[in-house]
């Protein structure tokens, strides 16, 4: 009997060794608290390429301001100061609703065109405990053709001003230095010049952008038309993206006039073979309307 | 027979008494606010992030807090942009953390409600540069519930991080401030 209760003495001065030492709790040796998904950003610098629409979106409450400008052909020389004398621009305003769905509209010199888009993130390339390889975004625009063309035999119907683009827009970014965008683009034209031609027009867009420098970075755009309209190039355009504070400029090289989806991808009328380049820039001023919900309670 | 029943009791009370002379109970959080301001210009040049993780222990006072740099918030996306890719390169070191000790542990006690005042001393890490931080604070109890508010300021160059604008529009030192909820 004493042996038994000596034993269950000695079990209990064990257990309480035990106890102490399962007890000392060390923080510091704890690895990798929790996996999180780590959703990537900044594929491209800002929300167009050159003249497509890039993957990015505007922040919610973010807006946009946007001015576009496209010269003349450099290769009318020193007379027009390599096609500056001449210019046709966009103004536009963009808006992010929420962090996936951003609105936008503008107004083009080119032909008078008003447009207006929608892009919607449908996922987003991320890591860890979720896995995505790729960021897929729709955007769709329409375009709305306001210059009275004279040369008309009839009244045209306020329908058939239009025209639209539907693109599904497909972007990774491969690390810090290099993104690449693949854009399937549909054009619809609500009236074509005749009965030969068809209202759908097919292209693939291909874009990148290689990081330069810190603030720097090079991006190139190019579309392939798959059915074409006689007398028209392939959209080609090389720029640099430079931002500073809240401002990006991209300043770029391209054989196209228009700034809206149809004009660009489907009537360039310039060709690189040729020589018909352009300059161009666009200028990118964003103002923030509405903040963030997580910082609206703080005083600082 | 009875002398059982007194050794039962016996090793009962031991190990109850052991866990009561040596309970170490973690706090734990994983949505802590942190803020930091770092406007060197006219334009506010802050952010929030409302997941940070933190744990400390009473009986020892080790403390830690782990934040991801991509949930900082900004008013302004493109700066948020700015932040992560051109300073904090936040896919290169994708995490901050501080670990540490509460100094003054034992002068707090957590059978009572109220504020007391403690020193931490620990490392932090921030842009894969680890660096000695000293700060002051307060940890509230209020029914067993714990919290733990700071502030110090961090000088930006000390952690590698480089950058067109500091100095400048950003400051040169970054001014912290931490509310755990436990």
């Amino acid at each position: 009997m004493l042996k038994l209760h000596s034993c269950l003495f000695i079990f209990c001065i064990l257990a309480m060794h035990i106890n102490t030492q399962a007890q000392k709790i060390d923080l510091f040796a704890e690895t990798g608290t929790s996996v999180t998904t780590d959703v990537t950003t900044s594929i491209f610098k800002t929300t167009r390429i050159v003249n497509g629409q890039s993957i990015e979106n505007v922040g919610a409450g973010v807006l946009d301001f946007r001015i576009l400008h496209r010269f003349g052909p450099i290769s009318q020389g020193g007379y027009n100061l390599f096609g500056l004398d001449q210019a046709t621009m966009r103004l536009g305003l963009d808006y992010g609703i929420t962090k996936k769905l951003m609105i936008g509209i503008g107004r083009s010199t080119f032909e008078k065109q008003y447009d207006a888009f929608v892009k919607y993130k449908i996922v987003s390339q991320q890591v860890g405990q979720h896995n995505f390889p790729l960021s897929i975004s729709y955007v769709g625009t329409s375009i709305y053709k306001s210059i009275n063309d004279l040369s008309l035999t009839y009244q045209p119907y306020t329908s058939d001003r239009f025209s639209f683009a539907h693109q599904i827009l497909f972007a990774r970014k491969f690390n810090d230095q290099f993104s690449l965008q693949i854009t399937p683009t549909l054009l619809h034209y609500n009236i074509v010049e005749n009965r030969t031609l068809p209202n759908d027009f097919y292209s693939l867009g291909i874009g990148f952008r290689q990081k330069i420098s810190k603030r720097v970075n090079i991006t190139t755009e190019y579309f392939y038309r798959i059915n074409k309209l006689d007398g028209y190039y392939d959209p080609l355009s090389v720029g640099v993206d430079i931002e500073t504070g809240g401002h990006v400029f991209q300043l770029h090289v391209s054989n196209s006039t228009g700034m809206t989806e149809r004009t660009f991808i489907n009537e360039t009328t310039g060709s690189w073979a040729k020589g018909d380049l352009r300059f161009g820039f666009n200028i990118s001023r964003v103002f923030t309307l509405r903040k963030p919900k997580e910082l609206r309670n703080i005083k600082w | 027979m009875k002398k059982i029943i007194i050794s039962t009791a016996f090793i009962m009370i031991s190990i109850l008494t052991v866990n009561v002379l040596d309970a170490q109970k973690v706090y734990a959080t994983k949505t802590g606010q942190i803020f930091f301001n770092a406007t060197g210009g006219l334009e506010k040049i802050a952010a929030v992030n409302n997941q940070v993780d933190s744990k400390f222990v009473d009986a020892t006072g080790q403390i830690i807090f782990g934040v991801l740099i991509k949930g900082f918030k900004f008013q302004n996306q493109l700066m948020e942009d700015h932040f992560n890719e051109n300073y904090m390169e936040s896919t290169q070191f994708p995490k901050a953390d501080f670990k540490g000790y509460i100094l003054n542990i034992k002068e707090v006690n957590f059978t009572k409600d109220g504020e007391y005042p403690i020193q931490v001393e620990g490392a932090l890490s921030i842009h894969g540069v680890s660096q000695k931080v000293s700060t002051k604070g307060t940890l509230s109890l209020k029914q067993g519930k714990a919290s733990i508010e700071g502030d110090f300021s961090v000088k930006i160059k000390d952690y590698g991080i480089k950058g067109l604008y500091l100095g400048e529009k950003i400051a040169n030192d970054a001014v912290i401030k931490l509310n755990c909820q436990y």
